[in-house]
């Protein structure tokens, strides 16, 4: 495609402002295949942004990045669970776990793929908080990500356009929903759906994008930059 | 057999049920394929825009559908933990009553929700069916006659209901887009499901009832066998939008973990197709 002085100078707004952002191999994958209108929408994006960190794109692809930021995080967690086990960790308990581990791996791996040169960065994680050699302070924070991940994908579903991104959505929630009731289970029989997660409506809490993100940064040194996700 | 009983329950309130379901399921047939093409070219906005011309502006009786078909399986669901529950000596006392105890009232909260969703939107819940919890299509004799007094049949049952009832809701998430606030009303639905599937298969575990997890591997009824399988086909699924998942990215996952992390939807009809016994009338 011969390009225009316009879209010349477009394509090297782009690259400026990529280069700030330290994402040169992004634009490298993916400048060639960008429509100028693709690239314009972007920069209008990008325009937007008041503040630096990695940004999420737009429409269904800041929605499947926030998910892969979030399936990240929980893959992250769960490989350093099984890299050094807690203390009196059960051989159930283990087994289990390196299931959850894998699982959250492959969802983190799904997401990656499907979003090609879309995907944001691999993120550095924050553990610091975290007891790993105490099995109460490793279940408590793997309760926390699990009812987290699912009120996140319940509270995104609506923001999905393609019905096929929605699909996927719905079959991973109810996977990390079986996850939940697992953890809870383990740190208190019984536990697995109450109060603090179920209304009186028998319904499952929502979260909204950012008001996840603002509780997921304890976890995430990267910086974020939500500014592109509903609020 | 009337494999059709609950679709006529509801064509009742909505006489064109027929004609919608089928109209959809051809849409969505002819679209899978192009789904599977496009995504690996990660061009989302572009079937989204196709799909929301076939369903964005669905008419609410489309949603309504949708709602009196959930309702109808959390009838099923409810009257099943509460003949259980009322069944003296079924069900242990303690933590095992407490937990379906907890599930039933959480069913019987979805159907009043969903009654009130329905009327809410216009429309008219449909009346819950007469059921018949032995699945035998209303002779009382079917092959879980004995649920209400043996109780790992009884688990086995609730099992297959709960990871059922998880693919249901699941399968009707696409006829719900551009609904946003009933879209995530089901979700919010769902995935209490999910946590009770979890659950349920982990009683069933603590039992020695079968060797299950709190996922389900491949398509494995865990022990329960061939009766409910056809309720656990479809759930081997390793391959998601075109990409495998075994060893996806390098990593070592294996098959049982690559279906273990994606549970599968069902459509509308093979749901009805897989309750039919338990609806007398």
């Amino acid at each position: 495609m011969t390009k225009t002085n316009d879209q010349r100078q477009i394509q090297s707004d782009f690259d400026l402002q990529q280069k700030a952002l330290g994402r040169r191999k992004f634009l490298r994958n993916t400048g060639a295949a960008l429509t100028a209108g693709a690239l314009v929408s972007m920069i209008a994006c990008d325009k937007d942004d008041d503040n630096d960190g990695v940004n999420f794109g737009s429409g269904d692809f800041a929605i499947l990045n926030y998910a892969y930021a979030l399936e990240q995080l929980e893959a992250a967690f769960y490989i350093q669970v099984i890299t050094t086990p807690y203390t009196g960790i059960s051989s159930a308990e283990s087994s289990l776990l390196t299931d959850i581990r894998d699982h959250e791996i492959a969802h983190r791996e799904f997401f990656k793929a499907a979003l090609g040169t879309n995907a944001i960065q691999a993120l550095e994680v924050d553990f610091s908080s975290v007891n790993f050699n105490s099995r109460d302070s490793v279940l408590m924070t793997a309760k926390a990500f699990e009812d987290l991940g699912v009120s996140a994908y319940n509270g995104a579903g609506r923001y999905i356009a393609s019905v096929d991104y929605l699909l996927l959505a719905g079959k991973i929630v109810s996977v990390e929903a079986r996850h939940a009731a697992y953890i809870r289970d383990l740190l208190s029989n019984g536990s697995f759906a109450d109060s603090t997660v179920i209304d009186a409506n028998g319904l499952e809490m929502s979260r909204k994008p950012r008001a996840v993100l603002d509780i997921a940064k304890t976890y995430i040194k990267t910086k974020l930059n939500a500014s592109s996700l509903p609020a | 057999m009337n494999t059709l009983k609950v679709l006529n329950i509801i064509s009742e309130q909505d006489p064109e049920i027929f004609d919608r379901i089928d109209t959809r399921r051809k849409a969505m047939h002819a679209f899978s394929g192009l789904g599977k093409k496009i995504a690996l070219i990660s061009a989302p906005f572009m079937l989204g825009t196709v799909l929301n011309k076939a369903y964005g502006q669905s008419p609410s009786s489309s949603v309504i559908d949708v709602l009196n078909f959930a309702l109808t399986l959390e009838y099923l669901e409810y009257e099943f933990y509460l003949k259980a529950t009322s069944s003296a000596g079924l069900i242990p006392a303690g933590a095992a009553t407490a937990a379906i105890t907890t599930i039933r009232d959480h069913e019987l909260a979805h159907v009043n929700f969903l009654k009130t969703a329905i009327t809410g939107s216009g429309g008219t819940p449909v009346a819950k069916p007469t059921f018949d919890f032995s699945g035998g299509n209303g002779t009382g004799t079917g092959p879980f006659a004995a649920a209400f007094s043996n109780y790992q049949l009884f688990l086995a049952v609730a099992q297959t209901l709960e990871d059922t009832g998880v693919r249901a809701y699941k399968g009707q998430a696409g006829n719900l887009i551009g609904s946003d606030d009933v879209l995530e009303a089901a979700l919010n639905i769902h995935s209490v499901e999910a946590r009770h599937a979890s659950h349920v298969r982990q009683m069933r575990k603590a039992n020695n009832f079968g060797d299950v997890k709190p996922w389900i591997t491949g398509k494995d009824t865990g022990g329960i066998g061939a009766l409910v399988q056809a309720n656990y086909d479809g759930e081997e699924l390793t391959t998601q939008a075109g990409v495998n998942i075994i060893n996806i990215g390098g990593q070592s996952i294996s098959a049982n973990a690559a279906s273990e992390s994606f549970d599968e939807p069902l459509t509308t009809a093979q749901v009805l197709a897989l309750v039919d016994g338990f609806i007398a009338a």
